[in-house]
């Protein structure tokens, strides 16, 4: 895999939970129940913090004086490679909660393998991070089995999500050629080898949350080529603000 | 009771209080006691929460990952503060929804400096320095407040505060240290943040009829102007390294007292504050009304689902039985 493919392939991994992260901390302070904001501002950390370990390796990795906020802060919609998923509104947080369980749902299973990547740093991040993200997927598996089945109106907010989220599961374990350049070269990870897992895990809680998979298997594709649904643009508007408006000043 | 038996009671409690033994939950306490702490607490407790708001504007704008994640850090800590302090509230005999309407219809208060809006940057680094500082100042006398349960939990409240003023402080520092639009971004929010941190303290002793009882009681160790003096002082110095002038053209040292005087304090802006016509009191207000009113189905879902699962519990031990 020649250099600038494995730095793309870093700067793939960052993106996501970097997107995620902003989209959850949207919530901080506004969560339906305390301890609920509490927890899920948490996982906003813990994504905003596997994104900025993988902004600095990428940095190193590339070394040409670029640093994790350039990285950040200063790329455009064409140049972030987060799936379509993680960019998702934030909505009501039935729908907060359903985002969130696809995703973990498959980055569970992601790290789990990524963490025999042949590229130690990415293996270190991997291991690290991976603690964290089994707690995001009892987390979100949890709050979906009691949303799903608690009452009626719950259980429509959840299959509204579910029908709603669907079309951009379809990315997650679908791979393209830098998925299958990085994942041969024992970098990255095969995602045919975890996709049934991830299928699996699905099914069994959506069947614990009542929930219904959508017939329809049209899948919306294109995040991880920088093709992005509308929102992405807005959260970079806001996110990247401040380093955009005083270009070159520290903070 | 015959008034005998209240008055040993309550000598019996104030004997206690003198000799500095912390007051339990479970331990007779004079009905105002218990009154003064519960509007005390709750108030502390809501002025976290709503505190949330104005720093939560800024997470999605910090201006690099390691500010984004220290403010988000930090305005997780204020929720997590109002949960210590709820909890605190409880000992007393009163539940959490009920603190939470009390806010939500205006019965309850928190603190007035959160109706402030936070328009730069800069007003995160001013929050934390100012606002986290004047409350310190507050609140460290609290961690030795007769009522255990309130100065179990402030001793926690306190050392996370004092981070957080730092934190604020090295924003300001780092700004002070930049170009030309940051210096006069951070001595504009120094110029907003300064006077409303200065009434934090609450009105002026002579004002304040409740500040003697709750000296007694041992809920308060300082009076309001004593705090604010000592505000005063501090900041004066930590100002000249960050290189700001603080917006008091009376602020004057003063050699036979020892201390920084300084000027008139605007009283009617703060009972205006108080009284609700802020510039956020209802956006702040209506935040928090939102939220709660939004999550209402959530919080049904989860009891729902809690009582299903209690049910197939009681259902499958009934199987084995």
């Amino acid at each position: 895999m020649n250099n600038t493919n494995h730095l793309n392939y870093i700067l793939r991994l960052a993106d996501s939970p970097m997107i995620l992260g902003q989209r959850l901390s949207e919530w901080c302070g506004h969560g339906p129940i305390l301890e609920q904001d509490i927890a899920l501002t948490n996982i906003a950390l813990d994504f905003i913090g596997q994104a900025r370990n993988l902004y600095q390796y990428a940095a190193k990795f590339e070394a040409k004086g670029r640093t994790e906020d350039d990285f950040a802060f200063l790329r455009d919609p064409l140049k972030y490679k987060n799936v379509l998923l993680v960019e998702q509104p934030n909505g009501n947080w039935g729908q907060t909660i359903m985002r969130q369980f696809l995703y973990d749902s498959f980055n569970f299973y992601f790290y789990n393998e990524l963490k025999n990547s042949t590229d130690t740093q990415i293996s270190a991040i991997a291991e690290k991070s991976l603690k964290e993200i089994k707690y995001h997927l009892r987390y979100s598996s949890e709050w979906t089995a009691r949303l799903g089945d608690g009452t009626e109106e719950s259980h429509m907010k959840m299959q509204n999500a579910l029908d709603e989220l669907w079309m951009y599961t379809g990315e997650l374990c679908t791979p393209d050629a830098l998925d299958e350049e990085a994942a041969k070269a024992g970098i990255g990870v095969d995602l045919n080898k975890i996709h049934p897992y991830v299928e699996e895990k699905v099914d069994a809680i959506l069947r614990r949350a009542t929930l219904q998979k959508p017939e329809s298997n049209w899948m919306q594709k294109g995040g991880k080529q920088g093709q992005h649904s509308e929102h992405l643009g807005f959260i970079l508007a806001e996110m990247q603000f401040m380093q955009r408006a005083y270009p070159g000043a520290e903070w | 009771m015959t008034d005998a038996k209240q008055l040993s009671l309550e000598d019996n409690f104030q004997a206690k209080v003198d000799a500095e033994i912390k007051i339990e939950p479970k331990d007779w306490m004079p009905e105002k006691y218990r009154k003064t702490l519960i509007r005390q607490i709750s108030q502390h407790a809501h002025s976290e929460i709503v505190g949330m708001l104005p720093e939560g504007n800024w997470i999605t704008r910090a201006p690099s990952l390691r500010r984004k994640l220290g403010l988000l850090a930090k305005v997780q800590d204020e929720a997590g503060h109002g949960l210590y302090l709820y909890s605190a509230c409880e000992t007393l005999g009163i539940e959490r929804d009920t603190l939470l309407d009390q806010l939500h219809t205006g019965k309850a208060k928190y603190s007035s400096i959160f109706n402030y809006p936070t328009t730069t940057w800069a007003d995160i680094g001013a929050i934390g320095w100012l606002v986290d500082g004047a409350a310190i100042m507050n609140q460290v006398p609290i961690c030795r407040c007769s009522y255990g349960p309130y100065a179990r939990a402030m001793v926690r409240v306190c050392k996370e505060e004092s981070f957080h003023q730092r934190q604020g402080f090295e924003i300001l520092l780092t700004l002070s240290k930049g170009t030309d639009e940051q210096r006069a971004m951070l001595q504009d929010a120094v110029n907003r943040w300064w006077w409303p941190s200065v009434m934090m303290f609450g009105p002026s002793d002579k004002d304040s009829p409740n500040t003697a009882q709750s000296m007694k009681w041992k809920i308060k160790r300082f009076t309001n102007d004593d705090l604010r003096q000592k505000f005063v002082d501090v900041c004066v110095g930590q100002a000249e390294i960050l290189g700001v002038t603080l917006p008091d053209p009376d602020l004057k040292y003063n050699e036979e007292t020892g201390h920084w005087d300084f000027g008139t304090i605007n009283w009617d802006e703060f009972w205006q504050v108080v009284k609700g016509n802020g510039p956020c009191n209802r956006q702040r207000l209506n935040a928090r009304k939102k939220a709660h009113e939004e999550g209402a189905w959530v919080r049904e879902a989860a009891m729902a689902y809690a009582e299903k699962q209690e049910q197939c519990e009681v259902a499958s031990v009934a199987k084995v039985a």
